[in-house]
């Protein structure tokens, strides 16, 4: 097994091997939760810290956990996690808890803590477990930032709440594009996005899996 | 790692797990439980603000909400204030659990789809408390999915609708969760909700929009798109909170002071 260094751990999900640009995974809540940009980094803390906890839990107890019920561990440790994630909320952020509404409920699903209880918690030490919980929610917040910031200013016109651009409907000049506030919108904004990274990074791009071969029967096509 | 497998082991990680999971949950649960209801009294204030179409961002709501509102228990059946229940601690949602302070619907009675309706209920008055301006009513009732809670703001004549809004919903985002929606709860202002001289609710919502054209245009109100269930469940709760069994008689009273009948 590969020496995992903490400064590694931390740093490669966030643009080496992010989550969502990558691995594609927890694209369900990118999309939904983006259209600004404090919600995004609520929803962003809030997954960093299950990752984070998930992790640290599963790999402490991950010599005693039976191989037959590991999946079933792994999500009660998350569920409970994100349940109280929910509770804080409800408690402390009470406004954007409710925005949120069901996506805090929802990281249960996400393919992010559960793919890092299982790839990595399960073989790894708790403290490096978890940095690697914080690296991987890092990189999932930073791709919600980033998708909230161009949804946020060129849907409503502003960044965290604050105008930027004037929209119309205010007195602005500013058209505001509703299409952006939607959440089918995040799916280009995250395409362009993917298609940055993997020209920055060509590493990234995975093989075909098969390869299209030109037609050889011209006169069934007709 | 074979010793893990054994029936012995996992029964006994399992049971494990789930004992110091649910602690640490119903712990969280238990300890935040004072602040979360802070937080929804706060919003359910701020609901009653805005519906009044008195809310002010930035400013305190608590400190708003007392000066601007007063509190009364309505007797329900009779539609007289009840003087002997504080406003302040009187619970109508939790007297609506209690079968000594409600009493069971059923079938058609029950329109709202809400099983029990307490008898007393707490209704918010902006400005003089004898002669209100405007007169703010709790309502609730089934959607497609979810019971919806909401208030439903008029004027002191008892009949023309300020506004209503949900401070409680599930339904479906972006179909039925559009009642939320800035733009149609704007349709609601200046709707009257009883015809002439009588006390029968004539409000309701209608498919296909709602024009100066439209016969009765008053009493109807656009309906939400792509969501029949959850227009329905409005229509009905309204329906319901404005008739006999609701703030009919109560209403009755300012019908009767403004018009002089």
């Amino acid at each position: 097994m590969a020496a995992y260094t903490p400064k590694g751990v931390l740093t490669t999900p966030i643009f080496k091997n992010n989550p969502i640009a990558l691995q594609i995974l927890g694209i369900c809540s990118a999309l939904a939760v983006t259209n600004s940009m404090g919600t995004s980094l609520v929803m962003g803390l809030a997954v960093i810290a299950v990752t984070a906890f998930s992790s640290f839990f599963v790999s402490l107890i991950r010599s005693q956990i039976p191989s037959s019920i590991r999946i079933i561990v792994q999500m009660t440790i998350i569920a409970s996690l994100v349940i109280v994630v929910d509770q804080v909320l409800k408690a402390y952020a009470y406004e954007i808890s409710k925005s949120l509404s069901v996506f805090v409920g929802l990281i249960i699903t996400n393919c992010i803590v559960m793919g890092r209880a299982e790839a990595f918690a399960m073989q790894n030490g708790p403290v490096i477990s978890f940095l690697d919980g914080v690296g991987n929610g890092l990189g999932y917040a930073v791709m919600l930032l980033v998708v909230g910031f161009f949804r946020e200013l060129f849907g409503s016109g502003s960044v965290f709440g604050y105008t930027v651009l004037a929209p119309v409907n205010e007195g602005g000049w500013y058209v505001t594009n509703g299409l952006l506030l939607l959440p089918p919108s995040a799916f280009f904004v995250i395409g362009l996005i993917i298609w940055g990274l993997r020209s920055l990074n060509p590493e990234q791009i995975e093989e075909n899996e098969f390869k299209i071969t030109t037609n050889t029967k011209v006169k069934e096509a007709v | 790692m074979a010793s893990n497998n054994s029936i012995k082991k996992t029964l006994t990680v399992a049971f494990a797990l789930c004992i110091v999971c649910s602690v640490v949950v119903s712990t969280a649960a238990v300890v935040l439980r004072p602040k979360q209801q802070e937080n929804q009294e706060l919003d359910r204030k701020t609901n009653i603000l805005q519906v009044a179409e008195l809310y002010e961002a930035g400013t305190k709501v608590n400190e708003q909400f007392a000066e601007a509102i007063t509190a009364r228990v309505v007797n329900l059946k009779t539609g007289e204030y009840a003087e002997d229940k504080n406003p302040e601690t009187f619970n109508q949602f939790e007297a609506a659990k209690d079968p000594a302070q409600s009493r069971t619907l059923s079938g058609a009675q029950d329109l709202a789809g809400i099983g029990r309706r307490e008898n007393y209920a707490t209704v918010y008055l902006v400005g003089d408390p004898e002669n209100p301006d405007k007169i703010i009513l709790p309502v609730r009732g089934q959607g497609l999915w979810s019971l919806m809670s909401g208030y439903l703001a008029l004027k002191g004549d008892g009949n023309t609708v300020v506004g209503l809004s949900f401070y409680d919903q599930g339904e479906t985002p972006g179909l039925g969760g559009e009642v939320d929606n800035p733009d149609w709860k704007a349709l609601w202002d200046g709707k009257k909700i009883y015809p002439e001289n009588e006390m029968d609710p004539a409000i309701r919502l209608v498919k296909g929009g709602v024009g100066p054209q439209t016969p009765d245009a008053e009493h109807k109100v656009d309906a939400l798109s792509g969501a029949t269930l959850t227009s329905n469940g409005v229509t009905n709760l309204l329906q319901f909170w404005l008739s006999d069994a609701g703030f009919a008689e109560y209403l009755a009273r300012f019908r009767d002071t403004t018009q002089g009948a």
